[in-house]
């Protein structure tokens, strides 16, 4: 038992301080969503050094229902540290929309609970418990602002889909229930080595990953996204874009190549067909939009497209791959988000992609900021975001996907279009209006992560260091 | 004399250093400094350029001619799993290090006045591009030769887009688009080689001399390899039907953009061709040697004959480069030491030839905001000199002898006659054509009537465009006249690459 808290000491420390802020804003005194942000992201950030730098041990948890392996470690970390980021960047538009809350907080910190069960799932209802906890806290976020119809039905519509997810979800798990005899990953896995690719257990498996596919927005299971990332608050968008993403495409990770490891060659043809729809689905629904967040919305389902090409080779070297991909991926989402936050006037918010006129010349750091965002999301080096599609590509080709590879590079070439439009628009367009001077925390966030994608990186010390840490994570899933 | 030093690393990254610090100067200084920052911007980005100049200058001389090896090499860790930080040149690169920094401090110094906006970025996107395009030619790692191919894309789109002309988000999405469509087919080609290099070596790598030495491209792939690395090179050199970017690009960019763009950037197809094509895909260039002849050949005479109708004298010599690539990729897979040398020197002088004539329309855009041809005539007699250097340079562009065009056309129709007479046939009609859009464009511009009184008070070259001017003369007709000073640094290796090409190819035939 001690054995078993131990290893759920990050959750542990998790849920109780979650529950004490709870606590503490329900009988505080005023002003306490302030405090209580920063608590939380004190919370947070001891949650992702919590399991990493304390070299807690590694094993399984609760009669084998969670483990606790380099892998989840690694996607805690990152999971800790994007949501504290996300929280940070919450805190003046929240105050300027006047829509500060303490719950706000609670409620990100209580959908990191839930990721942080989901990466760590050793059986399915592990699983769908974290998948639920942490998008029953996601669906509050996406309406936080209930007074506004938009997010209204952001929320809502979040919610119908999401249950219909998490029913096809459940479908899939009771169908492996059925015909396996277990919800526990290696049981599974025993049987299907046994059994082989049976069509009960295949429509098990395809209900499952579509259940999960709508977790990470993958195409054709994308409709929610370009109506909940728009009408939700913009810090809850930048969140949705970042921590919930990483989590799912963690958990499709290990349970592809966990109980279902036996049958590669069926979970390949399903992740190759949702790649190429993300792929082709967020490249050309961008070209029209207008607005940055729906472009957004566009740009990570078509993310997601690629980091599903080197999870379809389902080998070591393309969990690893698509690691370094989602990790580089979410430090530009952070960035971007963080940038459109400072598009404010002194009217309010905007959010038009031509709102962005010659900001080049009214605020030139601002500019160069997400240019580099934009150019690394693209995929144009030096900037990471070239070795994260080159390290997710390598191994996807490596196992024969090489039509994959093609697919995948041409649409990163109509994918450009769109994010030059965002640089055209900046850079050659005349001057439209000056923002506000923004506060200190978005510019901090903007900037740390600016830095994060500079080449500099790529200095030998840097990225070994980093590529080794991703390597032994990936290396623990199997 | 740099035995120990990172000569290389340092050719590369002073001007990107310089850029970006000047970037950040402006972000720090204060509103009241900005203006003397952006005035200052300049003379350092020419003192800096210059300085790049001096230490290429000093690495060709202390070049060994003699040997085909890669010298001044560099190997460094850098991503791992055999992707690492390789440096060096040879005799075929190191030339085009050289024209790069011969050209940028002489396009910095003519920007000074004509570019009236946000100079200090200006310089800042010149000096990084300087810097991608000498990693380009020193790249010796192919991804770390693909990051720097791709990373030109973005001074250039940002110089064709913030200082171009009229239609200028047109002609850069395009440049951009075409460009980077080429640049990712050949990326999978470079991660199918990676994989490939694996499989056979054991362990993965992308070292450029293992790749080329020892690596077995099976014959059956060898084709789609070849054709997608040869989708980015075409795209950039560019080859006829994939250059109508050029045009556009050429006539929206500010004056020292295009002479980059005609000077240096068109050579990175080439260079490409050369460093990869011949040398990867031995068997495969052969095979597709037939296609390359027939598009050089009609690039030669068709983009001569669209230049001749031209009424923009930008879009008239953009065309005119188009032309003379296809000289170039006659010779380069003619595979015969000819046809190699002649192609690489005839990269080498059309960057000065087209390089000078951009700056020659750039005097009078400066002066009359327009290039129409129709707009000017009689130049003569009012600017004199000017007439005097158009005329050396137009005479350049058609191959006169004396001049350095026509020692590359005339060593890369050798190389083709021995290919085939039909060849030298049609690239020889093609010099014809050459002599009628150029003459005409002369004359229409310089000769006849002053017609237009708005030419009545045009001011001839001032010492500013003299000193522009000058050394692209010198060049052109020291090059014309004494064409050794190339062909010796080239030769060994030229040698070398024709030998190693034919020992696979006749490998391949035994097989």
């Amino acid at each position: 038992m001690l054995q078993t808290l131990s290893l759920f000491a990050p959750e542990l420390w998790l849920a109780v301080s979650a529950s004490l802020l709870l606590g503490f804003g329900y009988w505080g005194g005023k002003d306490r969503s302030d405090f209580a942000r920063y608590y939380a992201i004190i919370i947070l950030v001891v949650f992702a050094l919590m399991s990493y730098l304390m070299g807690s041990p590694q094993g399984f948890a609760f009669n084998e229902a969670l483990i606790v392996d380099r892998f989840s470690q690694f996607a805690k970390l990152m999971i800790g540290l994007v949501a504290a980021a996300a929280l940070l960047f919450s805190k003046s538009y929240f105050k300027t929309e006047r829509l500060e809350r303490y719950e706000y907080s609670v409620l990100t910190l209580y959908s990191v609970l839930g990721m942080s069960i989901m990466v760590s799932s050793n059986n399915l209802l592990s699983l769908y418990i974290g998948v639920e906890m942490q998008s029953l806290a996601l669906y509050v976020m996406a309406a936080f602002n209930r007074d506004s119809l938009r997010a209204s039905e952001a929320g809502l519509k979040y919610f119908v889909l999401g249950a219909l997810s998490s029913g096809l979800l459940l479908y899939g798990a009771s169908l492996i229930y059925g015909f396996t005899g277990s919800l526990d990953y290696a049981v599974i896995a025993g049987a299907i080595n046994e059994s082989g690719a049976t069509p009960g257990i295949v429509a098990g498996m395809v209900f499952l990953l579509c259940g999960l596919a709508f977790k990470i927005s993958a195409a054709p299971f994308h409709m929610w996204t370009p109506d909940v990332y728009e009408g939700s608050p913009t810090p809850v968008t930048g969140f949705f874009a970042s921590a919930p993403k990483f989590a799912a495409m963690v958990l499709i990770a290990r349970v592809l190549v966990g109980p279902f490891e036996g049958i590669v060659d069926s979970w390949q043809q399903v992740i190759i067909v949702i790649a190429v729809l993300s792929m082709t689905v967020g490249a050309l629904g961008a070209l029209q939009q207008t607005n940055i967040k729906r472009l957004m919305a566009y740009s990570s389902i078509a993310n997601m497209g690629y980091a599903l090409v080197p999870l379809a080779a389902g080998t070591v070297a393309g969990v690893q791959g698509m690691l370094i991909f989602m990790s580089i991926y979410v430090i530009t989402t952070i960035g971007v988000f963080s940038l459109i936050l400072q598009m404010r006037i002194r009217d309010g918010m905007v959010e038009q992609i031509s709102d962005l006129g010659g900001l080049s010349k009214s605020n030139r750091g601002m500019a160069i900021l997400m240019s580099l965002f934009m150019f690394s999301l693209m995929g144009i080096p030096p900037l990471l975001g070239f070795f994260g599609k080159l390290f997710a590509f390598l191994p996807a080709a490596d196992a024969g996907l090489m039509p994959l590879v093609i697919i995948a590079l041409i649409a990163s070439v109509i994918g450009a279009f769109y994010y030059l439009r965002v640089i055209k628009t900046m850079w050659f367009d005349e001057e439209k209006q000056d923002f506000v001077e923004a506060p200190g925390n978005l510019r901090f966030l903007g900037l740390v992560s600016g830095l994060l994608l500079l080449p500099v990186l790529l200095l030998p010390g840097i990225s070994t260091g980093a590529q080794s840490l991703i390597a032994l994570a990936a290396q623990s899933l199997f | 004399m740099f035995d120990d030093m990172p000569i290389l690393s340092f050719i590369t990254f002073t001007p990107l250093v310089v850029g970006v610090l000047l970037l950040l100067m402006s972000r720090i200084s204060k509103e009241e400094a900005q203006a003397q920052l952006e005035k200052n911007s300049v003379w350092v980005a020419l003192l800096v350029s210059c300085f790049v100049f001096f230490l290429s200058l000093l690495l060709v001389l202390n070049f060994d001619a003699s040997s085909a090896d890669f010298q001044f090499e560099e190997d460094v860790a850098w991503l791992g799993g055999g992707i690492e930080y390789r440096l060096g040149v040879d005799g075929i690169s190191i030339l085009f290090i050289l024209l790069t920094a011969f050209l940028t401090p002489l396009c910095i110094f003519a920007s000074q006045t004509s570019i009236k906006e946000r100079l200090l970025e200006y310089m800042a996107a010149f000096l990084i591009l300087e810097s991608l395009v000498i990693g380009v030619f020193c790249a010796l790692d192919l991804v770390l030769f693909y990051l720097f191919f791709e990373a030109v894309l973005i001074p250039m789109f940002i110089i064709i887009g913030v200082w171009g002309g009229k239609n200028r988000v047109y002609a850069s999405y395009k440049f951009f688009l075409y460009t980077l469509l080429g640049s990712v087919l050949m990326l999978a080609a470079i991660i199918y080689l990676y994989n490939l290099s694996g499989q056979q070596f054991g362990a993965p790598t992308t070292d450029m001399r293992v790749l080329i030495k020892d690596l077995d491209v099976p014959l059956g792939v060898q084709g789609w390899l070849w054709l997608a690395f040869f989708a980015s090179f075409a795209v950039k050199m560019p080859m006829w039907p994939v250059h109508t970017w050029l045009p556009d690009a050429h006539v929206q960019a500010p004056t020292a953009g295009s002479v980059i763009l005609a000077g240096i950037l068109l050579k990175l197809g080439g260079y490409g061709f050369l460093r990869f094509s011949l040398t990867l895909f031995p068997n495969a260039s052969l095979d597709f040697a037939p296609l390359i002849y027939w598009m050089s050949v009609i690039a030669i005479i068709y983009t001569s004959l669209v230049a001749y109708r031209q009424t923009d004298m930008k879009k008239l010599i953009a065309y005119s480069s188009v032309a003379h690539m296809g000289f170039v990729t006659l010779g380069i897979f003619a595979f015969n030491t000819q046809g190699i040398q002649g192609g690489l020197f005839q990269m080498l002088s059309h960057g000065v030839i087209s390089g000078a004539l951009f700056f020659l329309v750039g005097v009078i855009y400066d002066r009359m905001h327009t290039r129409e041809i129709a707009f000017y005539g009689g130049l003569v007699s009012k600017m004199p000199v000017y007439a005097a250097f158009f005329l050396l340079f137009t005479m350049a562009n058609v191959g006169l002898p004396g001049t350095s065009g026509f020692v590359g056309e005339i060593l890369t129709m050798v190389g083709a006659y021995q290919v085939s007479p039909w060849l030298a046939f049609g690239a020889a009609f093609g010099m014809i054509l050459s002599a009628v859009y150029a003459l005409y464009l002369y004359r229409e511009v310089v000769f006849g009537e002053t017609v237009n009184e708005k030419l009545e008070n045009i001011a001839d070259m001032t010492k500013r465009e003299w000193a522009i001017l000058t050394p692209l003369a010198v060049m052109t007709i020291v090059l014309g006249v004494y064409p050794s000073l190339i062909t010796d640094i080239t030769a060994v290796s030229v040698e070398n690459l024709i030998a190693d090409f034919n020992a696979a190819t006749t490998v391949a035939e035994v097989k």
